[in-house]
């Protein structure tokens, strides 16, 4: 591998990073926890005369918690810290868990949930259950800034809607309802370490009938984004919770699914297994939601 | 391009080194510090070879820009014992359970082992395994490694506490 050479920024302020962006404009990338972006730039899958740093910026790190305005992550926030978080634990488990089952202690301690949504891998750990839980992000640039639903984020393997000028700010996630669950489950030949082969993640909520309301699943690794899975949720919608029905919508998410033979599964294991995932998911929603163990 | 001058506390020893931004904290440690212990496997963040603490947490320094480390403070290897003259007790664990055996992933899984214990002193075979999943070991077959870790918990429980 070729050596890059590259110019490194390290502002203190939001305003100075997105200055540098703005003077650097024809050859710039941001580098939060660099876990992908050094790969990509010393594999030349990318180049960059200057990275601009976000890990001297104050306040990036932020994970906050309240009752009213759900969670925001700011984009320095570590894998390891938002797992270890105990609101997010509390009210995100899915969240939780999928960040403390990703990669290596190594990789969790550097990488960050925003890079983890910004490099816009089709496996992205975070992006299911970031989804099930309605997540936005904030996107800042020079102008001012912008909120955009996670399901609109993504645009293609490695795409998203960011601007080259634009920041990934923050994460926001409403709160969830009362008598809620919500699952993320990953499958991987090789153990938690490989990027996950299929991984579905799903909420739900109860409502005072005992109907489902807010159901959302989603999956990751099964096409060419993170994608939700609108069939089968409106297939639960507003319905009681039946063994029969759970596994009519697990059959649907397969329809959301386009996945494709790559080194890791292939496309007819991706969907035989977005099936069973889906099933288990919304089995542990439903009996978390119940009042069951998480 | 111009070379970009950092303060790092490494083990204790300030430094001040010009260094190219683009190279990472495993390869100055090793070039112009000359702490050799933190080896370069993958070069690629997946074998844990290079696992040093940067204030306290493990990362993979083959994949952290040295520039990152500025200002701040990094453990390695060398730094973990007390004294030149001693051996931490999760080293003293490794060698007499006999976790050792060509020795090139020992550093690194030491620094894992280090940032499990600081984090979890009593860990179950099952978390101590999850623990070095960042860390290969091409020698042992892992399970001298997970003995001498879980004997290291024993070592520097406090007295009364190990089991």
């Amino acid at each position: 591998m070729a050596t890059p050479h590259f110019t490194v920024h390290q502002p203190a302020t939001l305003e100075e990073a997105l200055d540098l962006l703005g003077r650097h404009r024809a050859s710039v990338k941001l580098l939060a926890g660099g876990t992908d972006l050094i790969m990509k730039l010393r594999g030349g899958a990318m180049s960059a005369d200057h990275l601009v740093s976000l890990n001297r910026v104050g306040g990036l790190n932020r994970i906050n918690y309240q009752d009213e305005d759900g969670l925001v992550l700011g984009a320095g926030a570590r894998i390891s810290d938002v797992a270890a978080h105990p609101d997010v634990r509390k009210h995100y488990p899915a969240l939780a868990h999928a960040c403390s089952v990703m990669a290596t202690t190594q990789i969790r301690n550097m990488g960050t949930v925003a890079g983890n949504l910004a490099n816009a891998a089709p496996s992205a750990d975070t992006a299911a259950p970031l989804l099930a839980y309605r997540g936005s992000v904030v996107l800042v640039e020079r102008g001012g800034r912008r909120q955009v639903k996670l399901e609109e984020f993504f645009k293609g393997p490695g795409l998203t809607v960011l601007e080259p000028m634009e920041i990934l700010e923050a994460i926001r996630v409403p709160v969830p309802p009362g008598r809620a669950g919500s699952s993320y489950l990953r499958l991987s030949a090789r153990s938690q370490v490989d990027i996950a082969a299929v991984g579905v993640a799903g909420f739900l909520a109860l409502d005072l009938d005992g109907c489902m309301m807010g159901v959302r699943l989603a999956c990751a690794s099964v096409a060419p984004t993170p994608v939700r899975c609108p069939e089968a949720e409106a297939m639960l919608e507003g319905q009681r919770p039946d063994p029969r029905l759970l596994a009519r919508a697990a059959v649907a998410c397969v329809r959301a699914a386009r996945p494709i033979d790559d080194l890791r599964a292939t496309a007819n294991y991706r969907r035989a297994m977005v099936q069973v995932l889906a099933g288990r998911v919304l089995q542990k929603c439903l009996s978390m939601a119940q009042g069951g163990a998480q | 391009m111009a070379k970009q001058t950092i303060e790092i506390t490494v083990n204790g020893d300030r430094y001040e080194v010009a260094i190219d931004p683009w190279r990472s904290l495993a390869e100055v440690l090793r070039e112009d510090l000359r702490l050799t212990g933190t080896k370069i496997g993958c070069n690629q963040g997946d074998c844990g070879a290079c696992t040093v603490l940067i204030n306290g947490r493990s990362v993979s320094s083959c994949l952290t820009l040295a520039v990152e480390a500025h200002q701040r403070e990094v453990t390695t290897i060398e730094g973990l014992a007390k004294s030149p003259q001693e051996l931490h007790p999760i080293q003293e664990a490794f060698v007499e359970k006999g976790a050792v055996q060509c020795g090139f992933c020992t550093g690194g899984m030491i620094m894992s082992a280090k940032q499990l214990l600081d984090k979890n002193p009593q860990p179950t075979e099952t978390e101590i395994r999850q623990g070095l999943s960042g860390n290969l070991c091409r020698c042992t077959g892992y399970n001298k490694i997970v003995e001498a870790i879980g004997d290291a918990a024993r070592r520097l429980a406090p007295a009364g506490e190990g089991k």
